[in-house]
């Protein structure tokens, strides 16, 4: 391949100038550089030396797109994405596997990195002419870097991984392309395969640790303490569960309106009972004095709840009901009035489960069944 | 305005409840809200406590009414115009394309507008040896297309043009020995594949032919501690696979498997101050996060716990007044992805205007009869 071409700053660009499409990028970046990456991109467009023109190109035929015997649409393209894509249908018609094909999957995937033939082919390529992948490995990086939303990137990076064997930089690019964007999904569904397959735990739990001090909000930072812990140690052990419990209200009083918090808290005590684990509700009782929020209520109402459910006798239930239904009310009326219908539907649930008397029904319920009695083992319904 | 952490009391009883709203930068559609709680203390103090919540604001001149016609029309002229770059940027989901216009235009009763002769050739001329459809026209078969062009076929009654059995063989063939589905030969795994084929499988009538213990044993395997789905197992539990695994569980009949008052919980908590819908905790509301997230509590038989009127609101918001079509949210482009999920989240909602839509796979109702499928949903 050619060598990056240098110019002096101001030259007037022609076409027949540059041999290879790299390379031009960089010498426009350098000349043009006071400009957008978008106003590069349209200039970009009007000085490709297209495919057509090249001689070494001269002995394919480039098949134009057939949308069929009727086209749905006119399409208008741009000269330089017609160029490259019909000839890139001239190589995958005739299964040209060739270093020439290759780089222009590199053209086609600069064009439009979502286009998964384009990937395939590649793949078929890499394999076909035994390229080196640590290469490979470099490109995909650069093109995940800049768009790192991709399915189709992320997929090809994880083929090259399996192919090479080798995750010993996933890690590490995951957490860069993390630090740019923490919570995108794609990166982390990446990260969780190479930690599974490769059984590469170590660090991890402190990595999220370090994710949650930039961002204690960070909902996938959350579901990937959860992820590590139940692929090593599991939550059974009670020093485990204990020290999950305090970091996590740790991390609630620091900001105690923070939904992953709050379901993380939950989501470790389901097994054991949120009325079981001791000395629960008086931590979140105090917490109700200094910090405010729909959670913090939501929880308790949850924890009464399971109190009632279980029907603990450390707890006295009809103080456990009244509370819950005090809160469900408040929540439906003040605290969180965009869910109104969900504190009513459990305020009548936890009415007609535990509660004696009538069952209630909303207005728009229909009537209770004649038959219905109480059921305290049953989970609450809506009548 | 600046917040602190309230200092210990013994009491904080909340006095009153206000926001005030800030702009990040240039882009005026989105700013932090913040939510202040004005506590008194013992001592009769007043304190902040500050906490901010991602939402956007709605402007007081956003469009409040159901611009339909303008929405038919914005889909009728789609991809006809010249300067259409986008157009042939998304030539790699053509076929999906094909799919939201054409229902979004049944919804609104103008699917008359659409060119049917020229789209079945299209379809049909998509299918390969293999038996999957590709979004166009050399392009690889792929499971997310497969679903798409049988989607787009059932609408127009014509499934027959494509060789429905060796569909079904290529569906087959992507399921894997953990019982779940690759999207093409390069085994890509997500649960939003083992949607695409059993809803491929049920429009074709053929779901025995794949092992349904094992594929709902996977999409099980997916549930998290919060009651959502991911994409693989113990992946974040995210809007979008919830909607394709409540639909998976809807087709194969094992919605009991669901924790409905939990995850239905965690599905209204979607529901941000604007009345918009984001796709997970965090994160900003979305109009397409109206189908995703409506359409699974619809499944799930808890719709009623979303504030109705307030995301009504919202997602007739997000439509564009001059060009027709609804955008991501407030005042960005329109394109017809969320477009059909817009005008099917208002259908949701029961807007009138609009024909019915199954909830399971975002089709109309009266098609569905049609073929004579009823999924289940919870009550």
């Amino acid at each position: 391949s050619l060598p990056p071409p240098t110019i002096p700053a101001g030259t007037r660009l022609e076409p027949t100038t540059f041999g290879v499409m790299s390379s031009f990028y960089e010498v426009l970046v350098k000349c043009l550089g006071h400009l957008t990456s978008n106003s590069i991109n349209c200039y970009l467009m009007c000085l490709f030396f297209y495919f057509r023109d090249r001689k070494e190109w001269a002995d394919l035929e480039p098949v134009p797109q057939d949308d069929g015997p009727n086209p749905v649409v006119k399409i208008a393209y741009s000269e330089k994405f017609t160029d490259v894509f019909d000839m890139f249908r001239a190589l995958l018609k005739n299964d040209e596997k060739s270093e020439r094909a290759f780089a222009l999957t590199a053209e086609a995937i600069d064009l439009n990195a979502a286009n998964y033939t384009v990937w395939h082919y590649r793949r078929v390529l890499l394999q076909a002419l035994d390229k080196d992948l640590r290469e490979e490995m470099n490109y995909v990086t650069a093109i995940i870097e800049d768009q790192p939303k991709n399915y189709q990137v992320w997929h090809h990076r994880r083929m090259v991984v399996e192919w090479l064997n080798d995750p010993s930089e996933e890690l590490q690019f995951v957490a860069e392309i993390l630090s740019q964007d923490a919570k995108n999904y794609h990166a982390w569904q990446h990260r969780q395969w190479v930690m599974q397959e490769y059984k590469l735990w170590d660090g991890e739990l402190e990595y999220v640790e370090e994710l949650l001090e930039e961002d204690v909000r960070n909902n996938s930072a959350w579901n990937q303490r959860h992820f590590v812990i139940n692929h090593t140690s599991g939550y059974s052990d009670s020093s485990i569960l204990d020290r999950e419990v305090q970091y996590t209200l740790k991390q609630i009083k620091k900001a105690p309106h923070n939904e992953s918090a709050w379901n993380y808290l939950n989501g470790i005590l389901q097994d054991g009972g949120l009325s079981s684990y001791p000395g629960l509700l008086e931590q979140v009782t105090e917490l109700q004095d200094t910090c405010s929020s729909p959670y913090l209520t939501a929880f308790l109402v949850d924890l009464y709840e399971d109190a009632l459910e279980t029907n603990s006798s450390s707890y006295d239930q009809q103080e456990m009901l009244s509370k819950a239904l005090e809160l469900c009310k408040f929540l439906a009326e003040e605290k969180d009035t965009i869910r109104r219908e969900y504190w009513n539907y459990l305020s009548r649930s936890l009415q007609n489960t535990y509660g004696s008397g009538d069952p209630v029904s909303a207005s728009s319920d229909p009537p209770p069944p004649p038959s219905s009695s109480q059921q305290p083992d049953m989970e609450p319904s809506d009548p | 305005m600046r917040t602190r952490a309230a200092k210990t009391c013994h009491v904080a009883r909340p006095v009153s409840q206000f926001s005030t709203a800030y702009s990040l930068g240039s882009n005026e559609c989105v700013r932090l809200q913040f939510f202040s709680l004005l506590s008194e203390s013992d001592n009769g103090n007043l304190i902040l406590q500050g906490t901010q919540v991602k939402d956007v604001v709605i402007k007081p001149d956003a469009p409040y009414t159901l611009l339909l016609d303008k929405h038919a029309d914005y889909i009728a002229a789609y991809g006809s115009k010249k300067d259409d770059y986008e157009y042939t940027l998304s030539e790699y989901l053509r076929m999906s394309g094909i799919y939201w216009g054409l229902t979004v235009m049944d919804l609104m009763g103008q699917l008359s507008r659409m060119n049917r002769q020229e789209i079945i050739e299209f379809t049909k001329s998509c299918q390969h040896d293999c038996g999957g459809i590709s979004a166009s026209i050399g392009h690889d078969p792929h499971l997310l297309y497969t679903l798409s062009a049988v989607q787009t076929l059932s609408l127009y009654d014509s499934i027959n043009v494509i060789d429905v059995d060796k569909v079904v063989d290529y569906v087959k063939g992507l399921q894997q020995e953990d019982g779940s589905f690759a999207g093409d030969k390069w085994g890509e795994i997500d649960t939003r594949f083992s949607f695409c084929a059993v809803a491929t499988l049920a429009l074709l009538g053929q779901l025995d032919v794949i092992n349904m213990d094992k594929a709902v044993e996977f999409v099980l395997s997916c549930m998290n501690f919060d009651g959502g789905f991911g994409c693989k197992p113990g992946s974040e539990s995210h809007a979008g696979q919830i909607y394709c695994c409540t639909g998976f569980l809807s087709i194969t009949g094992q919605l009991h498997q669901v924790n409905a008052d939990l995850l239905g919980w965690w599905l209204c908590e979607r529901q941000l101050p604007s009345g918009g819908l984001n796709g997970r905790p965090e994160k900003l509301p979305d109009v397409c996060y109206s189908w995703w997230v409506l359409a699974s509590l619809k499944i799930i038989g808890r719709i009623h716990w979303i504030d109705k009127a307030k995301l009504r609101n919202f997602i007739l918001a997000c439509q564009d007044e001059e060009t027709g079509g609804f955008a991501d949210r407030p005042g960005d482009m329109v394109d017809p992805f969320h477009t059909l999920f817009g005008v099917a989240g208002l259908s949701l909602l029961g807007d009138e205007q609009i024909k019915p839509v199954n909830p399971v796979f975002c089709m109309p109702e009266d098609v569905l009869q049609r073929i004579g499928l009823q999924p289940d949903l919870l009550s």
